[in-house]
């Protein structure tokens, strides 16, 4: 007797779990390979899987084993030369007796190896790591609604009555009001069906008078009332707003070759992917100066090359302007991010910090400024220095000297801090 | 006899499934092959490798290492350097096969016959599996287990329980008993005997630390005899019952990776004849069915493919070298203990004088049924099989320079081929023979394990980690000493943990 059975449409992922605790035990190992892939990978497919790789032996499983040496004995087929009494050398592995050796070979057999997804990736790269000032403005401006629902309401329009409620309540009410009366007429027709039809007795005249009026009683309760109809009530809840732009602004004036600007890239992608993760919706805007500035698209912003001096206020006014147009901060959270070498017209940077204290660091949820250079500061990082005095939990700034620095500086400017 | 085949697409469909499974069964039956009841079960290849991750158990409590287990059978299927098995079968009372989509009708026919029919009856009739599992039960006490684990991971947190499981899984080819058999239990009594055994544990133990003094006369008496009186080698029963320090919801985790290691203990004993009997009538039964008509040629031809694949056996000097395939070796042998039987030369009559010229159904049910992996070869294997495979010996002392070749297939050899073949399949010669000694009860509480070396063989590098799970579990200093039975004692050592 046998049974066939369909499972291919249960529960897969089964080993899910396990592979979780696996992954959280080693997740130092993990850690290190992500920050490895990090800074190696080609800054597109930044945000891939992973393939890590773990040292056999930190994983292994120890058992009692038998090691090498004694005596072994070991029988093998295909014999094609061999006699008994044979003596030969050792074969140059000798552990397994003859043959295992040519057993594997290729890549990494002492390494423990496996993909991690890309979400696995993401989890593990931003461990750690959190917006800030996120829940102060989720909860403010609140013009986006969702209906939930609230239990039940006497009052509503007609499509939402709920019907089981509604007759629940007809029902409890018609058993309060004439229950009693509904079981006495059970009785008395009991009672009239027992005694003759002719009967005209007394006590069958005074029965039929009850039941006359009884019968009445009921007839003037209503099945329905519009006291008995119940509503499904909905309220509506405000939802915290989930959609953030960002703002990458760089310099790609003649000082900022193409090294320089792939990092900025890699800084700019590592915080893409970073809000991503904590909103429904993320817009970017590209804004590249020299000494005017310009709202670009991607390709352009990353690959295109100019030449002249630099005027980082020009940005600066940009992104003002642009998030007065497009981006109102009730509905927006913005961040704002500057990848530059540091150069500025030296007359600018005062400018630069009256903009960014007077109208950009109101508007913006956070603003990161990242230096790359290994040279000295200027001006420019004085300024900023100075905005940052003023807001302290909103700016940061870091300098990067080289491409893997920008992870850790990341981790840095984002790193949870302890309330 | 001969009628159209059953089908001749290879898409499978249920109902072909059924069909099949009915004309395997039948002949199955002929053959007088006594099965459980079959649960066959379709699964996708993601779900395959879930049950792979879980070493085939259906339901499995949770672990990292079966976590890394998925993980590496994923990356090396994902690599393509690994093709899934296409089947697993799991020794129950409903017997559970899995059958993976993908496969062609052929190959669905095929594993049936192979597992639901073969693997089916040889854990029904083998004498390992009847003393020491319990196929009945075996799922209850998985699930038992399971939400046990789960219980004590929300009461003590998951780390904790998975620090004593990897101490237990340490020990586990060490925790399971050689000579007793164990009863069936259901799942209400086995929940209900949990309960007592921790209350009653728990008082024993602590009778054995008693710390209250006692009479002085008393005590002299009670110094008498070691403890324990004799050695004990499954040593997670003796920490179940003995170790200090453990709680009751630790001696149950321990008692449980006991009891799963148990029930796996006759697989471990019976690769070869297991996988050479389902093999040998998966083979029969579908070369019957194609006599009969059944299934076609392009059906045979498909399965031949299929059969040869299985049977590959790379010479030592390939770099496909693996070992001795377990299937070659089993049908082999199956296939020519019924040649033996049914046409035997000059040869078999010499050595096996019992059973050439017996009934060959016969015959191979008392072998299937009588034998583990090592007595099985010591009694069957054949000069013919040996000639085939062209087996040959290596000897690799250290005390000598140069391999030895020991024997090869030649008049002189058989013998010898067949007993070193045959120790290779004893687990006890192929595990390290360790037991608890002593147990320091007056001093120090430290535990005292003796190794016994086979043919002066040392312990292996990972005995140190291994002590120290065993240290967690016991608590108290653990010594191991290797001693080698020849007596030179050139490779004697001493562990100790804490060092």
């Amino acid at each position: 007797m046998s049974y066939v059975i369909d499972r291919r449409l249960n529960q897969k992922h089964k080993s899910t779990v396990n592979r979780q605790r696996f992954l959280e035990r080693y997740r130092k190992h993990v850690k290190k390979a992500v920050e490895e892939a990090v800074n190696k990978r080609s800054i597109t497919d930044v945000d891939k899987g992973e393939k890590i790789s773990i040292p056999k032996g930190d994983v292994s499983e120890p058992v009692f084993g038998q090691g090498a040496g004694g005596e072994r004995e070991q029988v093998h087929p295909g014999n094609k030369e061999f006699a008994a009494g044979d003596k030969i050398d050792r074969p140059p592995s000798s552990g397994g007796g003859k043959g295992s050796k040519a057993s594997n070979t290729g890549e990494g057999d002492d390494e423990f190896q496996f993909q991690i997804s890309h979400d696995e990736f993401l989890n593990v790269m931003f461990d750690g790591l959190e917006l800030p000032n996120l829940v102060k403005q989720h909860l403010a401006g609140t013009d986006v609604f969702k209906t939930v629902r609230a239990g039940f309401s006497q009052e509503g329009n007609p499509n939402q009555i709920n019907i089981v409620r509604s007759l629940r309540s007809a029902h409890a009410r018609r058993i309060a009001l004439v229950g009693k009366d509904r079981r006495r007429i059970r009785e008395i027709n009991a009672e009239l069906d027992a005694i003759d039809e002719d009967d005209d007795s007394e006590t069958v005249v005074a029965l039929r008078k009850e039941l006359k009026k009884s019968q009445a009683k009921v007839n003037s309760v209503p099945w329905l009332d519009t006291f008995d109809l119940k509503y499904n009530l909905h309220v509506k809840h405000p939802v915290p707003k989930s959609k953030a732009v960002m703002f990458c602004l760089m310099d790609v004036s003649g000082s900022m070759n193409q090294a320089t600007k792939d990092m900025a890239k890699r800084f700019f992608i590592l915080l893409y992917l970073f809000l991503q993760r904590n909103y429904d919706q993320t817009d970017v805007v590209f804004i590249r100066h020299h000494t005017s500035a310009k709202e670009v698209d991607e390709q352009e912003f990353f690959y295109s090359r100019e030449t002249g001096g630099t005027i980082v206020s020009s940005a600066l006014y940009m992104m003002r302007d642009i998030i007065e147009d497009r981006y109102p901060t009730d509905q927006w959270n913005v961040y704002g991010a500057q990848a530059s070498d540091g150069d500025n017209w030296n007359d600018d940077s005062g400018t630069c910090y009256q903009v960014l204290c007077e109208s950009i660091m109101p508007m913006v949820q956070h603003y990161s400024y990242v230096e790359i250079t290994p040279r000295d500061h200027q001006a420019l990082w004085g300024a900023y220095e100075q905005v940052r005095e003023q807001f302290p939990s909103h700016f940061a700034m870091q300098q990067i000297v080289e491409a893997s620095d920008i992870y850790p500086v990341f981790r840095e400017l984002f790193s949870r801090k302890e309330a | 006899m001969r009628r159209e085949p059953i089908s001749t697409s290879s898409e499978w469909t249920f109902d072909l499934i059924r069909e099949y499974d009915h004309e395997i069964a039948k002949i199955a039956a002929e053959y007088g092959l006594d099965t459980y009841p079959n649960q066959i079960e379709i699964i996708s290849s993601e779900q395959m490798m879930d049950a792979y991750a879980s070493h085939g158990m259906p339901i499995g409590y949770h672990h990292w290492s079966y976590g890394k287990h998925f993980l590496s059978t994923e990356t090396n299927y994902q690599r393509g350097q690994m093709g899934l098995a296409y089947e697993i079968v799991i020794n129950s009372d409903p017997c559970i096969a899995y059958l993976m989509e993908e496969n062609t009708m052929m190959m669905q026919a095929l594993v049936i016959a192979h597992a639901s029919y073969g693997h089916n009856s040889f854990f029904k009739g083998n004498y390992l599996f009847r003393s020491w599992t319990d196929a009945e039960s075996i799922i209850d006490y998985l699930l038992f287990a399971r939400n046990y684990i789960a219980q004590q991971e929300e009461r003590h947190g998951v780390a904790e329980v998975e620090a004593i499981l990897d101490s237990c899984h340490a020990l586990m080819n060490h925790g399971v008993d050689r000579y007793k058999r164990p009863y069936p239990v259901s799942v209400a009594e086995e929940k209900q005997r949990q309960k007592e055994r921790e209350e009653i544990l728990q008082q024993q133990v602590n009778d054995l630390w008693r710390t209250i003094p006692v009479k002085e006369d008393r005590r002299k008496a009670d110094i008498g005899p070691s403890f324990p009186k004799e050695p004990e080698e499954n040593l997670l029963y003796f920490l179940e019952k003995n170790a200090p320090l453990l709680e009751p919801w630790h001696r149950e985790l321990i008692r449980i990776v006991r009891k799963i290691a148990q029930y796996f203990y006759p697989q471990r004993q019976t690769q070869v004849m297991n996988e050479g009997w389902a093999t040998f009538w998966h083979y029969t039964i579908l070369n019957t069915m194609y006599d009969r008509g059944l299934v076609d040629e392009g059906f045979m031809l498909e399965f031949l493919q299929s059969h040869a694949n299985v049977l590959t056996q790379p010479s030592y000097d390939s770099p496909y070298y693996s070992g001795i395939n377990p299937y070659t070796l089993g049908f082999k042998m199956m296939t020519d203990i019924r040649r033996i039987c049914e046409n035997p030369d000059d040869e078999d009559k010499r050595w096996f004088p019992d059973i050439a010229g017996s009934d060959w159904i016969k015959t191979l049910d008392f072998a299937m049924r009588n034998f583990k992996d090592e007595s099985f070869i010591l009694q069957f294997l054949s000069p013919k099989v040996i000639r085939e495979l062209k087996l040959f010996a290596v000897l690799d002392d250290d005390h000598q320079d140069k391999i030895e070749i020991s024997a090869i297939h030649d008049d002189a050899g058989y013998q010898l081929i067949r007993e070193k073949l045959s120790s290779q399949y004893n687990l006890g010669d192929r595990e390290p023979n360790i037991q608890v000694v002593k147990v320091d009860r007056r001093g120090d509480r430290a535990l005292y394990l003796r190794h016994s070396q086979h043919r002066r063989r040392p312990l292996a590098d990972s005995t140190e980690e291994v002590l120290k799970h065993l240290h967690r579990l016991w608590g108290f200093d653990v010594h191991l000493d290797s001693i080698s039975a020849d007596g030179d004692g050139s490779n004697q050592e001493t562990f100790r943990i804490p060092a």
